[in-house]
């Protein structure tokens, strides 16, 4: 029996190593099912809260065609919530029990969503450094082992480049713009820049799932590489703004051919983690209020879908 | 300002039909606006997902109609006003949307309920605006009537199984229906401006098709197996300014980013 799950643990690490994909109904092992469950959910459920600090500015939005492309950029979040959740069902996990790990806090989502978003600059530092971080994030994702998870990261990569220019072209219209624009698109940066460089998570030497998940190429980059490769492209984007950079530490080393920086706030970064951001209990409470006002409409959906099942099977017989 | 029409000055009259359409392109515009606001505020606040997505898409093809409708009256205006000048920068009392549009998004039933009116409407509304005189306007109905097919479609879908689901759904589908009825009968009741650009080929003539909107509002609910509601009264007063309490609110909201940077572009 051992050895047997031996050889197959060995066959499938192999398959990986030759840059194969799994695929649903391949065998592998519970680790890396679970793995995936986990890392997959997460990200599914960081699009769905994502919804929530965008969202609260559809209705202020200041021109019509800035409510038309905020909506629709939030529309899309909802999408790629839809495909996340889509691929850790063929990992054997119903949406219902995504949700409810959502819900009773055994799922994360991505902390920087328990920031909130204070003013119309927000939305444009969201665009441009939430989903830049995302986006480098889940353009190494496209070589994930998965399948379906893959798949679905080549698609979301497109959508997430659109909503990263959106973001930054907000950012450029408060920049040229007023006085008080300006100031606005500056005090955005300096909320967002710190927690964007925390969503790449804790440093490598204490990513608490790192090494096996590269070894199973769930991960394809570190969490310092990706990070790093973050900081290096926002440099010259803050410069075009002609904002000033919030990491006063910020130096180019000629050596490394990378951008040194000062070290993150790790102590905010647990603290909000664990409950301690300003919409924490906000971001669940309103997903919470929301699934369950929708609870009759399923299961009106669900009672229509049952009677006309019924009836189609009456009329036959 | 019905006198204008008796002037024999043939640019005077040119000049009065221009603004009498900017005015009616202002209408439809403020209508689509404020009914896509209400919709947008159902995201992240739907049932499920895929209904967050679908709420999503009406909304955008309103707030796009919203856009279309203000850009043709903006360039008929011809002083540099734009798009964002009409939504942003006129107050409650300008605005000329029907009452029924800019009620608070209640829930779920209130909703698609709101929506089957609306739907049925546009769709003979819109039919009959491909056909006005105006080219502008009769190819924004074009591009919107598209929309409004697939919107017809999804909401006639959830009213079957609202009201025929359960009895809590088929109860707050009846609710929704009386609560509602009472403002859908000024959407027939064109003013005198509507009723002159109908005269000049530029409007829809709603009046006309009232017969066959209740005849097909009144087959959708009772396929649902739900009643017509028989509430007798009726509010009217969007096309005059006379609105409800909630449109300051909604435009309050709306607007207020905007009116803090007087000037701005964004």
């Amino acid at each position: 029996m051992n050895s047997s799950l031996n050889e197959l643990e060995q066959a499938f690490q192999a398959k990986i190593d030759a840059e194969q994909k799994i695929e649903p109904k391949d065998w592998m092992p519970a680790k890396y099912r679970q793995n995936l469950v986990r890392q997959v959910s997460q990200h599914g459920h960081s699009e769905v809260i994502g919804m929530q600090p965008e969202g609260n500015w559809i209705t202020r939005a200041p021109s019509l065609r800035r409510k038309a492309v905020l909506l629709a950029k939030v529309q899309d979040e909802a999408g790629h919530g839809l495909y996340l959740y889509s691929a850790t069902e063929t990992l054997g996990t119903p949406r219902a029990d995504l949700i409810e790990a959502l819900q009773t806090g055994k799922a994360k989502y991505a902390s920087i969503f328990n920031y909130p978003t204070q003013t119309w600059g927000d939305i444009g530092a969201i665009g441009w450094l939430v989903d830049g971080a995302a986006i480098c994030n889940q353009v190494s994702l496209q070589r994930t082992s998965y399948g379906p998870y893959a798949r679905s990261m080549i698609r979301i990569c497109k959508e997430e480049s659109f909503h990263q220019r959106q973001g930054y072209q907000i950012m450029v219209e408060l920049a040229k713009g007023t006085p008080e624009q300006k100031q606005m698109a500056q005090d955005s940066l300096n909320r967002f820049y710190w927690p964007a460089l925390m969503m790449f998570g804790p440093h490598d030497s204490k990513s608490a799932h790192s090494a096996q998940s590269m070894k199973w190429k769930i991960k394809r980059e570190t969490n310092d590489d990706l990070r790093q490769k973050f900081i290096d492209q926002t440099v010259p984007q803050i410069e075009f703004l002609g904002l000033e950079h919030p990491d006063k530490e910020l130096v180019w080393n000629e050596e490394r051919g990378h951008y040194d920086s000062g070290e993150i706030d790790w102590e905010e970064f647990n603290s909000v983690i664990n409950g301690n951001g300003h919409c924490n209990r906000q971001r669940i409470s309103h997903h919470v209020a929301a699934h369950e006002e929708g609870l009759w409409v399923r299961e009106a959906q669900h009672a229509y879908n049952v009677k006309m099942k019924a009836r189609r099977a009456s009329t036959a017989a | 300002m019905s006198t204008n029409m008796a002037k024999s000055n043939q640019y005077d009259n040119e000049d009065t039909v221009k603004q009498k359409t900017l005015q009616y392109a202002a209408r439809l515009g403020d209508d689509s606006l404020i009914l896509g606001h209400r919709l947008s505020e159902w995201t992240s606040n739907g049932p499920f997902l895929e209904e967050d997505i679908a709420m999503g898409n009406v909304a955008l093809d309103y707030v796009g109609r919203a856009r279309m409708f203000y850009t043709y009256a903006a360039e008929l205006a011809g002083n540099g006003k734009t798009e964002d000048d009409f939504a942003y920068l006129r107050d409650e009392r300008q605005f000329q949307n029907y009452l029924l549009l800019e009620l608070p998004r209640g829930d779920f039933a209130f909703t698609i309920v709101r929506q089957l009116f609306v739907d049925v409407y546009n769709d003979y509304f819109l039919t009959e605006l491909k056909n006005s005189n105006d080219p502008e306007i009769a190819a924004i109905a074009t591009k919107s009537h598209k929309e409004t097919r697939y919107h017809l479609r999804r909401t006639r879908d959830w009213t079957l199984r609202l009201g025929i689901g359960t009895d809590e759904s088929k109860a707050k589908m009846t609710k929704a229906l009386n609560d509602i009825w009472g403002y859908t009968h000024e959407l027939f009741e064109p003013d005198a401006l509507e009723i002159e650009l109908i005269e000049l080929g530029v409007a829809v003539d709603p009046r006309l098709f009232k017969e066959k909107w209740l005849h097909d509002v009144q087959t959708i609910i009772h396929e649902a197996e739900l009643e017509m509601p028989d509430a007798d009264w009726a509010v009217r007063g969007g096309r005059n300014g006379f609105h409800t309490e909630h449109l300051s609110m909604l435009l309050t909201v709306m607007q207020s980013v905007h009116r803090a940077h007087p000037g701005a572009s964004w």
